[in-house]
C-alpha cells in the first residue's frame, strides 16, 4: 500500500468518525405507558439507554424498568440525581426505580460514572 | 455443614418455598444480597409453636395461618448468616446471604484472564531466553490469547458495538477498537508468516479486568455510610397491646403506641416520653457525643440509645416519618446529586472517545506516513493511543468524592443537601447568624441573684415549683444546679401576666413583677439594682416575703456555650461573621462581644430578617444560620442556608445544609467538609485531566527521542490504574481530620 493509499484511508476513516459520532440523528422521546394509579416503561441498557429520552406525566408514581443486557461494568449503576436514586443494575434481568416527579422540566440520568446519558422529561 | 437451598431468581426477586411443619423444610437456604426475596411460608402443623415466623435481622414478626400461605418480603442488605425462628424461638433456621454472584462475573472474566496470561508470560520469557521455538511462541500466543479475547474481552465487545450503533461510545469503545486492531493484525501476520502481537490484546485485557476488580470493590465502599446508618435501627420493640407488653417487629408499630425501653435499649421509633427519666445517647442520629437528660414530655428519637432509666413513650412517628429514615433518605439524595462542575466533565466525555480514536489514527498515519516507520510500529502506537485514554478517571471525580464526602459529614452531624450546595459553600464570605436560639440558648437562663442569694434562689424555686413558665424553668434549674431541696408550698396561686404566691413554712412569699408587689415596701437600693439589671436588657423579677421585698432574680437568654469557638473558627478561615437580632443595639453589642461576632444588625424585624440578607448579597454570597422553624425566608434566600435542629425537632427541608443538633460547631464542620471534598474533587479531575493529557502524548510517541516509551500492554495497565487512584483518593477523604 503506498502512502498515498494509507493517507487516504486515515483521512477517511477521521471522516467517518466524526460523521457517526458527532452528527448523531435526533432521538424522539418516548411516553410511559399510564397504567391504573401508576406510569410504567422500560429502558433496554445496552450501549446506552432506548429509548434514551423517556416521558413522564407530573405527579403520577412511575415505574421504570431498566433492563440491563450491556454486560460493561461502564452502565451497572444507574443514577438520578434530581431523584435520590443510585441503583445497581442486574445483568439480564429487570430492575425497577421507582419514582414520582413532581416538578415538571428535564432531568438527567446517567450511568455511575457519567458516560451514558437519559433523559427524562416531566410534563 | 448442612444442605443449604439456594432461592429461585427470576424478573429481579428470588423466591423460595418453605412448609412449616417438623421444623422448617428447608430449615438452610441461601439468598442472594440485594435482591428482594419473597418466601412463602406455609404451615402444616397445627401446633402453636408454629403460629409466627421471626426474621429477627429484618425485624419481621409475622402470624402463619394453618393451611395457609404467608409470603414475607425483605431485601437482604448484609452477608453473612442469620437465624429464623418461630415466635417462641423454639423452631429455628437459618439463611445465609452471599454477594450476588452478579458481582463476580467482572471476577471471574478476571480469572479466566489471569489464568491464560500466566500462559502467555511463560512463553514470552521462553522466548527471550531462547528455551522456546519461534514458531511455538507464534501459534502458543495466538492460542492462549484467543480465550481471554472471546471470555474475558466478550462482553467489551459486546458493548462497544451496541453503543456504536447508537452513536454512542465509552471506555469499552476504546478498549475493543484497541485489542481488535491488535488481534486481527495478529491473525493477519501469524497466516502471512510476520510477527505477532497477539500476547498486547491478551494482556490489555488482563490489566484493565485487574483495574475493574479492584473498582468494583472500591465503588461499594463509597456508598455505605449511609446503609450503616440504617442498621442503627432497634428492629423490635416492647410495645403496649390489650394491657400487656408484647414484642413487636419495628415495621408492626402504630402511631400512638405505648412502648417500653429498658436502659441499654435503643428507642424503635420517634415519640414523647410519658412516664420515667433517663440520660440519651443520640449520637447516632446527631453526633452529639455527651447524652442528654430527658424526661416526662421530652422528644426522643429512634435509634439512639436509652442509657439507664425505664421509659414508657408514645410513638408520634413511625416508619418512614422517623427522623432517622429522613436523615438517610436526605443524605442518599446528597450523595447521588451532580455537582455544577460536572457540566464540564460531561461536555469532554460527549467527545472524548472521538476525539481519542481520531488522535490515534492520526498517530498511525504521522509514524508510517511522515516518519516511514513500519506498518506494524505505527499500528502500535496508534493501538497505546487508544488503550492509554481513560474517560472514567473523569466520569469518577466527582461522584465518587461527593459520595463520600456527603456520607461523612452525616455521621458528624451535619447533612448537606446536594453537590450544588456542597460547591456554593466554598464562595460564602459571611456567615450571618440569627441570634435568639441560633447564636443563644433561645431560653432565659438566671443569670444575677441580689440579696442573700442562698434564701432568695430556695424560696423563689420552691414557689416555682409548681408552675409553667418558662421563667420558672429557669429558677429550677438553676436550684437544681445548686443543689438546693426545695420547701413545701401550700395555698399556691398563680396571677396571670403578674407573678405567683404561696405559704412557705407559715410565710406569705410573692415572687413576680412591681405591679404585683405594689403594695410592698421596696427598699431604694434594690430599686436602683432592678433598674440597673434592666439596662442591660434582663427581665427582673422580685421575692417579697411577707411585707418586704428582699431580692431580686435577673434572667436573660445566654450565648451557646459552642458559639464563641464557632465564631473563631469561622474568622480563622477568613469568613466574616454577622448577627441579626430584634434587640437593641446595646444589647446586641453586648452578646457580639461575648462570643467575638464582628457584625451586628440590631432592631430587625423578623420579616425584615430576609430583606437584610439580601442587601448583603448585593456583593457576595452568604451564608445564613437560622432555627428553619421561624427562619424560613431568610434560609431559602440566602446562598446557603444552614438550619439548625436542636437534636429532637428538625425541619430537614427546611435548608440547603441541615446541623442535626445544636451545637455552632456544626457550622464550622459543614464548612470544612464541603472545602476538603471540593478539593478533593478538584484534585481528582486535575489527575485525570493531567494523567490523559500527559498519558495520549507518551503512549503516541512523542518523547520516543527521551526514551520514554510505553508499549499497548503498559498503557493498558496505566488506564486501569488511572480510575483506581481516583478512586483511592475518594476513600480517603473518610480519613482526613474535621474539627
Amino acid at each position: 500500500m503506498g502512502n498515498l493509499g494509507v493517507s487516504l484511508l486515515c483521512l477517511g476513516l477521521i471522516i467517518a468518525i466524526i460523521g457517526w459520532f458527532f452528527y448523531r440523528p435526533i432521538e424522539e422521546g418516548k411516553k410511559a405507558q399510564q397504567k391504573s394509579g401508576y406510569q410504567e416503561i422500560e429502558v433496554e441498557v445496552l450501549g446506552g439507554y432506548t429509548p434514551g429520552i423517556i416521558i413522564l406525566k407530573k405527579d403520577v408514581p412511575a415505574r421504570i424498568i431498566f433492563n440491563r443486557k450491556d454486560p460493561s461494568s461502564c452502565l451497572d449503576q444507574v443514577v438520578f440525581p434530581d431523584f435520590g436514586v443510585h441503583a445497581d443494575l442486574p445483568l439480564e434481568s429487570p430492575y425497577v426505580v421507582e419514582l414520582t416527579p413532581h416538578k415538571e422540566g428535564d432531568f438527567s440520568f446517567s450511568c455511575g460514572m457519567n458516560m451514558m446519558h437519559g433523559k427524562l422529561i416531566v410534563e | 455443614m448442612t444442605e443449604r437451598k439456594k432461592a429461585l431468581e427470576k424478573e429481579g426477586v428470588q423466591r423460595l418455598r418453605i412448609i412449616a411443619d417438623k421444623g422448617y423444610d428447608p430449615a438452610h437456604i441461601e439468598l442472594k444480597k440485594g435482591v428482594p426475596a419473597e418466601l412463602t411460608f406455609y404451615r402444616l402443623n397445627p401446633s402453636g409453636c408454629y403460629k409466627e415466623i421471626l426474621f429477627e435481622d429484618q425485624g419481621i414478626l409475622e402470624p402463619l395461618e394453618l393451611l395457609k400461605e404467608k409470603t414475607i418480603r425483605f431485601t437482604p442488605k448484609k452477608t453473612g448468616e442469620f437465624p429464623f425462628s418461630c415466635g417462641m424461638k423454639m423452631q429455628k433456621g437459618t439463611y445465609t446471604v452471599v454477594e450476588n454472584s452478579r458481582l463476580s462475573g467482572v471476577f471471574l472474566r478476571f480469572l479466566v484472564s489471569a489464568f491464560f496470561a500466566a500462559f502467555l508470560l511463560f512463553l514470552m520469557v521462553g522466548m527471550y531466553t531462547g528455551r522456546v521455538h519461534h514458531e511455538v511462541m507464534r501459534w502458543g500466543s495466538f492460542l492462549f490469547t484467543t480465550p481471554i479475547l472471546l471470555v474475558a474481552g466478550g462482553p467489551f465487545l459486546k458493548s462497544a458495538w451496541a453503543s456504536f450503533k447508537k452513536h454512542q461510545s465509552n471506555m469499552d469503545t476504546l478498549v475493543a477498537l484497541g485489542t481488535t486492531v491488535t488481534y486481527s493484525y495478529s491473525l493477519f501476520a501469524l497466516l502471512t508468516g510476520r510477527p505477532v502481537y497477539f500476547e498486547s490484546a491478551g494482556f490489555i485485557f488482563f490489566f484493565i479486568l485487574l483495574g475493574q476488580v479492584f473498582e468494583e470493590r472500591m465503588r461499594k465502599n463509597t456508598s455505605q455510610a449511609v446503609e450503616k446508618l440504617l442498621d442503627l435501627q432497634a428492629k423490635t420493640a416492647e410495645v403496649l397491646r390489650n394491657g400487656e407488653f408484647v414484642q413487636l417487629a419495628l415495621k408492626d408499630i402504630r402511631l400512638g403506641d405505648t412502648i417500653r425501653v429498658r436502659p441499654g435499649e435503643k428507642f424503635a421509633v420517634d415519640g414523647i416520653i410519658l412516664k420515667g427519666k433517663t440520660s440519651v445517647d443520640e449520637s447516632t442520629v446527631t453526633g452529639e457525643s455527651l447524652p442528654v437528660e430527658k424526661s416526662v414530655g421530652d422528644r426522643v428519637i429512634g435509634a439512639t440509645i436509652n442509657h439507664n432509666g425505664t421509659i414508657l413513650y408514645k410513638a408520634d412517628k413511625v416508619g418512614e416519618d422517623t427522623l432517622l429514615f429522613q436523615i438517610v433518605d436526605f443524605v442518599k439524595k446528597a450523595q447521588s446529586s451532580r455537582a455544577p462542575i460536572q457540566d464540564l466533565t460531561d461536555k469532554i466525555s460527549g467527545i472524548f472517545v472521538p476525539v481519542v480514536i481520531i488522535i490515534a489514527i492520526f498517530t498511525f498515519w504521522v509514524w508510517h506516513v511522515l516518519l516511514g516507520a513500519s506498518l506494524v510500529d505505527a499500528l502500535l502506537y496508534g493501538v497505546s493511543v487508544l488503550i492509554i485514554a481513560c474517560p472514567c478517571a473523569l466520569g469518577l471525580a466527582t461522584p465518587t468524592a461527593l459520595m463520600v464526602g456527603t456520607g461523612i459529614s452525616a455521621r458528624m452531624g451535619v447533612l448537606i443537601k446536594n453537590g450544588t450546595v456542597l460547591q456554593e459553600i466554598q464562595q460564602v464570605k459571611t456567615v450571618v447568624f440569627d441570634k435568639t436560639g441560633t447564636l443563644t440558648v433561645g431560653k432565659p437562663v438566671v443569670t444575677d441573684i441580689i440579696g442573700d442569694a442562698n434564701k432568695v434562689l430556695l424560696f423563689a424555686a420552691s414557689l416555682e415549683e409548681s408552675s409553667e413558665h418558662p421563667l420558672a424553668r429557669a429558677v429550677l434549674h438553676r436550684a437544681q444546679k445548686e443543689g438546693l431541696s426545695l420547701k413545701p408550698v401550700v395555698n399556691f396561686l398563680a396571677v396571670e401576666g403578674k407573678g405567683v404566691k404561696g405559704e412557705i413554712e407559715g410565710q406569705q412569699v410573692f415572687l413576680g413583677n412591681t405591679k404585683f408587689l405594689a403594695d410592698k415596701v421596696f427598699p431604694v437600693d434594690l430599686q436602683a439594682k432592678m433598674i440597673a439589671l434592666q439596662k442591660e436588657a434582663k427581665t427582673v423579677v422580685a421575692l417579697a416575703i411577707q411585707q418586704e421585698v428582699i431580692g431580686l432574680l435577673a434572667f436573660q437568654d445566654v450565648p451557646k456555650e459552642s458559639a464563641k469557638m464557632a465564631i473563631s473558627e469561622l474568622k480563622k478561615r477568613g469568613l466574616q461573621t454577622m448577627m441579626l437580632t430584634g434587640d437593641h443595639k446595646e444589647v446586641a453589642q453586648a452578646i457580639a462581644q461575648k462570643v467575638g461576632i464582628e457584625h451586628v444588625s440590631a432592631d430587625i424585624l423578623p420579616k425584615e430578617k430576609a430583606q437584610k440578607i439580601k442587601e448583603l448579597q448585593k456583593n457576595q454570597s452568604v451564608a445564613f444560620v437560622g432555627d428553619g422553624i421561624n427562619d424560613a425566608p431568610a434560609l431559602a434566600l440566602s446562598d446557603v442556608g444552614i438550619a439548625m435542629g436542636d437534636g429532637t425537632d428538625i425541619a430537614i427541608e427546611s435548608g440547603d445544609v441541615i446541623l442535626t443538633h445544636d451545637d455552632l460547631m456544626g457550622v464550622v464542620r459543614a464548612v470544612l467538609i464541603s472545602k476538603k471534598t471540593f478539593h478533593r474533587i478538584l484534585l481528582n479531575l486535575f489527575w485525570a485531566f493531567i494523567y490523559n493529557l500527559l498519558g495520549i502524548p507518551i503512549a503516541a510517541g512523542l518523547f520516543v527521542g527521551f526514551g520514554l516509551e510505553l508499549n499497548p500492554e503498559l498503557a493498558g495497565l496505566a488506564m486501569a490504574f488511572s480510575s483506581v487512584s481516583v478512586l483511592i483518593s475518594s476513600l480517603l477523604l473518610n480519613y482526613t481530620k474535621v474539627a
